[in-house]
């Protein structure tokens, strides 16, 4: 992951790619669909790190097509126009390319961290102040994340998503609106009564166990 | 900085309103520099961002233009490749990584300025109504009577204060609305130095801070 390439190489062409025909091999039916969508999201990690690891162009176009236009409809719920939603959109994805070597999956799921990207690009075209980031937690070698914990917090994220989609329609239009940005800070309620318990209690082991391999 | 026993934390909408990216610039470099120092809200951030991308995730799709995939490409193809690193890597010292961003480096950077009675302050540059200072208060010694409208966020970087509602230690961070009077007096001992954001601009009413012998309580 660390040795360079040469310039460019790998990005000529785009690959052929059969998008529609791809999406429908899913087995519909063969599995529940609680399982479908895990076993997807553990896929979306897959790519990621395939694009991370072997700058993967498959992977990487597979991501843009699920994933893309989610954040463009991400940036037009949050009040960008059509085109200007579709040019930060094209950034979004060609950072996560970039950044692809700070995706660590036991602190986020790929949606998660698109997601940070999105939202730190419709920062940068709303307001031009700075944003403030944590300081980075070591890393290196031997950080290298578990699969399993990487697959566990992908479900708990997908479990996450299926709660955020049961709850009272008036809690969740307005945890919405607040991830919209439609919200000021003094406006969010501090009480969400969102359903966090599982998926905090597992990044903050991972964090743990960060800290101690560091020490 | 090495982690920090820490019993005061952010609350659920100031962390909701730094991963949605809503905060006001001098509340996101409080929210950012506690999360620094601190992995329970370290790990309740992650979460919120969880909550983000679960939205993002289950939005309808927005129809993209044609090419657009063909675009990004073309965009990633224009950039070199670089190596791996470290966007906001620690360093030795008193301050994190994001407050050390904004000073210009850590607490021998600081362009202190007096506002009396052996407190100093530096505001730190940052856009919109909000402020955010760093504040130096000698052991003993209470912050100065400052008058401010809407929320308080101070956190502790070194030594400790009191006031009225607790002890507040490196790490803690205290969430004070306009509803709350509070006269925090620095502990005994070491200076007290924080970061402090208020949602308008602070005024320190006066050259003489009271001091600790003379705390009223309200």
């Amino acid at each position: 992951m660390l040795q360079s390439r040469p310039k460019g190489d790998a990005l000529r062409a785009p690959p052929p790619y059969s998008g529609a025909v791809r999406r429908q091999s899913f087995p519909r039916g063969a599995v529940s669909v609680n399982e479908q969508d895990s076993a997807k999201r553990a896929e979306w990690t897959a790519q990621l790190e395939a694009v991370r690891d072997r700058q993967d162009q498959q992977a990487f176009a597979e991501l843009f097509r699920h994933f893309a236009p989610r954040v463009k409809a991400f940036l037009m719920k949050s009040g960008a126009s059509a085109s200007f939603a579709e040019e930060c959109t094209q950034e979004v994805m060609a950072t996560l390319w970039r950044k692809a070597h700070l995706f660590d999956g036991t602190k986020a799921s790929v949606s998660t961290w698109i997601f940070t990207i999105a939202r730190n690009r419709r920062i940068d075209m709303i307001r031009k102040d700075r944003r403030a980031e944590p300081e980075d937690l070591p890393w290196g070698p031997e950080a290298s994340p578990e699969q399993a914990d990487v697959m566990a917090l992908a479900q708990d994220t997908e479990r996450l998503g299926q709660a955020l989609a049961t709850l009272p329609e008036k809690q969740r239009k307005l945890i919405e609106r607040a991830y919209f940005g439609e919200l000021s800070h003094s406006e969010i309620a501090a009480e969400t009564g969102l359903p966090l318990g599982t998926i905090k209690s597992r990044i903050r082991l991972a964090l743990d166990r960060l800290r101690h391999a560091m020490t | 900085m090495t982690m920090k026993q820490i019993r005061h934390h952010l609350n659920d909408a100031l962390l909701i309103g730094y991963s949605a990216g809503t905060l006001p610039e001098a509340f996101n470099l409080v929210v950012a520099t506690h999360v620094s120092l601190c992995d329970e809200c370290r790990a309740r951030m992650h979460s919120f961002d969880a909550v983000g991308g679960a939205i993002v995730e289950g939005t309808q799709v927005a129809e993209l233009d044609e090419g657009s995939l063909a675009a990004t490409l073309a965009l990633i193809a224009d950039t070199a490749w670089q190596a791996p690193v470290m966007e906001h890597p620690a360093q030795p010292g008193l301050f994190p990584a994001p407050l050390r961003d904004y000073v210009g480096g850590d607490i021998d950077a600081v362009k202190w300025r007096r506002v009396g009675g052996g407190v100093s302050q530096a505001v730190l540059q940052t856009a919109g109504k909000s402020t955010v200072r760093l504040l130096r208060i000698p052991g003993g010694v209470a912050v100065p009577d400052h008058g401010h409208k809407g929320m308080e966020l101070t956190l502790v970087l070194q030594g400790a204060f009191r006031d009225e509602s607790d002890r507040f230690a490196a790490g803690d961070v205290e969430v004070a609305d306009d509803a709350m009077v509070h006269t925090p007096v620095a502990e005994p001992g070491e200076d007290c130095i924080c970061l402090a954001a208020t949602d308008s601009p602070l005024r320190f009413k006066g050259l003489l801070p009271r001091v600790a012998q003379s705390i009223m309580r309200i």
